[in-house]
């Protein structure tokens, strides 16, 4: 989330879109509710009458994977009827960039693609820069070659008829829910996004969030209060796992992890910060070594030093153009070539697209570990359904972790604030936390490794890893390495620091080996003042929005809310002036400011604004979107896989045999996996329907953290598949029947609920019927075993830029089951 | 006290009938107050997050202080975000920590067995180290085809996992890429 849970009940109008917050973040609505009763509107938007819906003022359907004709609509309203804040566009946006005039698109594609390859060559992806590479900018916004004709124009497609046509949205629904959204452009009022995994798991999922940015940006809806991107994440700490880098493409705080052809850390350095020359660019990212060396210091310790490039060539590196994502983990396990696997507190057996791919994986591994609470269909997967034991020669450790109230640590919520828990009871039985389990496998292997040698044993043996106390894991030693440390006597900004000294901020970091931060956006985290993640501060800032900054700590720098100098004008002035962010509170003489200072939240970047109170320039200031290399937030994204602006492509499996929109079927560069278990079927008659898949408020994810629960299980004890009156009529359904639903790649048993929650559509000439199941069951729990996973249906395709599955569109039957 | 779910619900029954009493002249609400406190009275008290959804919601946690176990949690109304209110499944949280289901001690399936047998953690964690490393030092690359150096193995990847703390998942990538593992995936990617 760019903003938090309790901003938003400062929103004038909340699109709820690829979300079920209701029943998926329930406390989320105690802010839902009250932006509400404050006069702002609710929407929600999804194919099925959701809990979320039954609260909205504004209901619209749609088809599943169509998000991006729904919101590219919206953008043409937008311009047709000039809704748009011109002076947040101009200013903070590269709307005003001039794009370069080989750039092109063409009936469904952007100019550079490559058929064989199936990808984009990049390169007429860019801008026009003038002789020191900054991009020229029209601020009228008349050029038409600059960002925002080309958008205007790359949406003049999207007319309400066909949208309607493509989403199956009537158009009236259309129009209601545009026209109340796109009012929150209006100066002083703000409209925010609530979504989750129903955009980010489709082939266009990363273009669903960007269509959504698009529109936060057009109507001046980033960095002010009740406005933003927020993405509502489902578990408690994945943000913090995001952040401290359990992923193969980054190292902790989103720095980049080493590819082969980067050999050495001048060249990882000089590849990754970006320089401008534009004095008015603050480029955070130019700060990048002092961040990667600062982790290389935590990671090695002492033996990272500047004769040996801080332990860089002791990293791993991955192979340049390699991805080595979920889908291509499973993919190679099936293929054979992955032996060992370590499944910690996780359940690929039922969370996994493509689930009995994933489990017939699992067989072809020599050894497992499977570290949870309860055996689940992962540690277990070798006698579930269809399993012979006797020929699965996996040996498989289960070992028991502890639950968060018998350790002590911090979780990251999805508003990032960083959250300390304390231990209540001891670890049950001969469970473990993590913690220790994680220090004493590390201790075994280096022992191993210092006794036995081995390949390459520098890398196990250099790691610094001193974080146990007594013989226990100690979190509050990892959180200070985490922060960072003053390694040798120091004096940076003006202030002194001993050796030792925790460092106050990434502010302090160095590139020079005098600091370590195991991660550089949570420096200020644990400080001299204390663990600033454990505060309990009641008082809310002067700004009176709900900040709370004494509570938890968020970061960066507990910043509440990012992009907060976009909430001011280029004065400093906020926008709203009640519920204001920031501003710029310095003396003023002769129409200047002559000293800096803000007030509200931590401001993105404590630089003077744009301009003096008389409207003069100043040579001092700094753009808004510090993060970016340009300064400005990018409406053209260049850096994408699958092209710089969202387009419509239907789902890998659809029920249309045309894509409205264009000649382009579906999204040309989504990468799709071709062993036996990997079939599809898209427009078949086999599979007429459309499928998706959701969670129920009462269990978790895969459920295995609530199956094995009396109360829980006794709420929602079954699978169930909801379906529309007229569906279940046409295939003679009752409710409450088991009925069998099938995709291409397998089936399960599922309680039939036939609902008006879920209408036919009209898409095209056609009539398209959608069903919903929840994914939060598995074979083990509970006891009777005939309740699977949804997963076992859904295909092994996903969003080309970050291959996170095509889970929440693809193609089913439905059908009685037949019994003797 | 082992309560069943429909014995509780004749307890809070019997409750509600008491406090219909009370409306014909008896006021029980001081025996109801005090009743209440009992069973957290002398329990120690720390405070949690929950462990469920990102919203981070706030509850304290009761620990029985002679049998060292959970006695109750429940919403922890000095938490800015959810002021006390909890989900159903955050009001189960109880359920979650004892839970006769869970896993107390570490479990191996050997090669083509068909049962699970008990092991002690100490040769469990041993038996890993062994198998870690063989599969590491059959399969680990130096250099690519290009000559370039990988320091890495394909052969071993991990999962997980948002469910540790922030400080046990940095503790554990740091682990994996000591190891030279680069299939290194989690619950952010699905």
């Amino acid at each position: 989330m760019t903003n938090h849970w309790i901003d938003l009940k400062n929103s004038d109008c909340i699109l709820i879109m690829g979300s079920n917050a209701a029943e998926n973040h329930p406390i989320s609505f105690k802010y839902v509710t009250m932006a509400q009763q404050s006069g702002g509107k609710v929407i929600s938007v999804d194919p099925r009458f959701t809990r979320t819906s039954s609260k909205a003022d504004i209901y619209a359907p749609l088809r599943s994977g169509t998000d991006i004709a729904f919101l590219g609509g919206m953008i043409k309203y937008i311009f047709e009827n000039m809704l748009y804040n011109e002076e947040y566009v101009a200013n903070y946006t590269n709307a005003s960039f001039i794009v370069n005039k080989d750039f092109a698109f063409n009936d469904g594609l952007f100019s550079g693609f490559d058929p064989l390859k199936k990808s984009y060559n990049k390169s007429t992806w860019t801008f026009d820069n003038d002789e020191n590479g900054v991009p020229k900018r029209d601020v009228t916004l008349k050029d038409p070659r600059c960002v925002m004709n080309i958008l205007k124009n790359h949406y003049s497609r999207y007319d309400l008829k066909l949208v309607s046509k493509i989403t199956g949205t009537p158009e009236a629904n259309l129009l209601e829910v545009y026209k109340t959204y796109a009012a929150t452009g209006e100066k002083g009022k703000a409209g925010t996004i609530m979504y989750a995994m129903g955009w980010t798991q489709h082939t266009v999922g990363v273009q669903n969030i960007r269509a959504m940015s698009i529109i936060q940006l057009l109507l001046g809806n980033m960095g002010v209060a009740g406005g933003g991107v927020n993405a509502l994440r489902g578990e408690s700490n994945v943000q913090g796992s995001t952040d401290h880098a359990l992923l193969f493409h980054i190292l902790p705080g989103y720095l980049k992890m080493p590819s082969s052809p980067i050999q050495t850390l001048a060249e990882y350095n000089k590849l990754f910060t970006p320089v401008s020359k534009n004095p008015l660019s603050g480029n955070w990212w130019q700060n990048y070594p002092k961040y990667s060396v600062s982790l290389l210091k935590s990671y090695f310790g002492e033996n990272a030093t500047m004769n040996n490039e801080f332990g860089y060539s002791l990293l791993p590196k991955t192979e340049a153009g390699q991805s080595y994502t979920w889908l291509d983990l499973f993919d190679e396990m099936y293929k054979g070539s992955i032996k060992g696997f370590l499944a910690w507190g996780m359940n690929p057996a039922c969370s996994g697209s493509n689930a009995g791919k994933v489990r017939k994986a699992m067989a072809n591994l020599d050894w497992m570990v499977n570290v949870n609470l309860f055996d689940n269909e992962t540690g277990s997967f070798w006698k579930g359904p269809g399993m012979k034991p006797s020929k699965i020669k996996t040996a498989v450790f289960m070992l028991p972790a502890a639950v968060s109230v018998e350790k002590e640590g911090s979780i990251t919520n999805s508003g990032r604030w960083m959250q300390w828990r304390y231990q209540g009871p001891k670890p049950l039985g001969n469970s473990k936390p993590d913690g220790d389990i994680i220090m004493e496998l590390g201790n075994m292997l280096r022992e191993a490794y210092k006794k036995g040698g081995g390949k390459f044993p520098d890398a196990v043996l250099k790691l610094k890893w001193d974080y146990m106390t007594d013989g226990k894991f100690d979190a509050h030693k990892v959180a200070k390495e985490i922060n960072g440390y003053f390694l040798e006597d120091a004096t940076v900004n003006n202030q002194q620091f001993k050796k030792g000294d925790l460092v106050p901020s990434f502010a302090f970091l160095q590139a020079d080996g005098k600091t370590s931060s195991g991660n550089w956006i949570y420096s200020g985290s644990y400080t001299g003042k204390g663990n600033m993640a454990a505060r309990r501060g009641q008082k809310d800032a002067p700004n009176n929005i709900g900040l709370y900054p004494e509570f938890a700590w968020a970061w960066p720098v507990n910043r509440r809310i990012i992009y907060n100098r976009a909430a001011v004008d280029p004065k400093g002035q906020p926008y709203d002036e009640k519920r204001w962010v920031v501003k710029f509170d310095g003396e003023v003489k002769d129409g200047k400011y002559t000293t800096s200072k803000w007030v509200g939240d931590v401001p993105d970047g404590g630089w003077y604004p744009l301009q003096n109170p008389d409207g003069t320039e100043r040579s001092d200031g700094k753009l808004a979107f510090i993060m970016t290399k340009e300064g400005y937030a990018q409406i053209f994204g260049p850096g994408l896989t699958d092209g710089p602006l969202p387009e419509h492509y239907e789902p890998i499996e659809c029920p249309v045999e045309k894509n409205f929109m264009s000649a382009q079927h579906v999204n040309p560069t989504a990468p799709v996996y071709g062993t036996d278990a990997d079939k599809f079927a898209s427009c078949d008659p086999r599979f007429p329907y459309v499928g998706t898949t959701y969670r129920v408020s009462e269990h978790w994810q895969t459920g295995l953290m609530t199956r094995p629960q009396a109360w829980l299980l006794e709420l929602q004890p079954q699978v169930f598949v909801e379906m529309s009156e007229e569906l279940a009529n046409f295939r003679n359904i009752k409710n409450g029947e088991r009925v069998k639903v099938t995709s291409a790649r397998g089936s399960l048993e599922c309680t039939a609920v036939v609902t008006k929650r879920f209408k036919p559509m009209k898409i095209g000439d056609s009539i398209v019927h959608q069903v919903g199941m929840p994914y939060n069951y598995g074979w083990r729990w509970p006891a009777s075993g005939k309740e699977e996973s949804a997963n076992l249906l859904t295909p092994s395709t996903g969003d080309p830029n970050t291959r996170i599955p095509e889970t929440k569109a693809f193609m089913v039957n439905v059908s009685k089951i037949k019994r003797g | 006290m082992n309560v069943t779910r429909r014995k509780f619900i004749q307890i809070t029954s019997a409750v509600a009938a008491g406090i219909a009493v009370s409306g014909m002249g008896f006021d029980l609400s001081p025996v109801r107050a005090y009743a209440l406190t009992l069973k957290t009275k002398d329990a120690k008290e720390t405070t949690t997050i929950c462990c469920y959804c990102a919203v981070g919601c706030g509850a304290i946690v009761h620990t029985s202080k002679d049998k060292g176990r959970v006695i109750n949690i429940e919403g922890d109304p000095d938490h800015v975000i959810n002021r006390g209110a909890l989900c159903s499944k955050g009001a189960a949280l109880s359920q979650l920590a004892e839970n006769k289901n869970r896993l107390t001690e570490p479990m191996y399936r050997a090669p083509n067995s068909k049962e699970w047998k008990k092991v002690s953690w100490g040769w469990a964690l041993a038996e890993i180290t062994k198998k870690i490393k063989a599969t590491r030092e059959a399969t680990f690359t130096l250099k690519n085809a290009k000559g370039e150096t990988v320091n890495r193995t394909t052969a071993i990847a991990s999962v997980g996992s948002a469910a540790l703390d922030n400080e046990e998942c940095w503790t554990y990538q740091a682990l994996l890429r000591s190891l030279g593992i680069v299939y290194i995936e989690h619950q952010a990617r699905i």
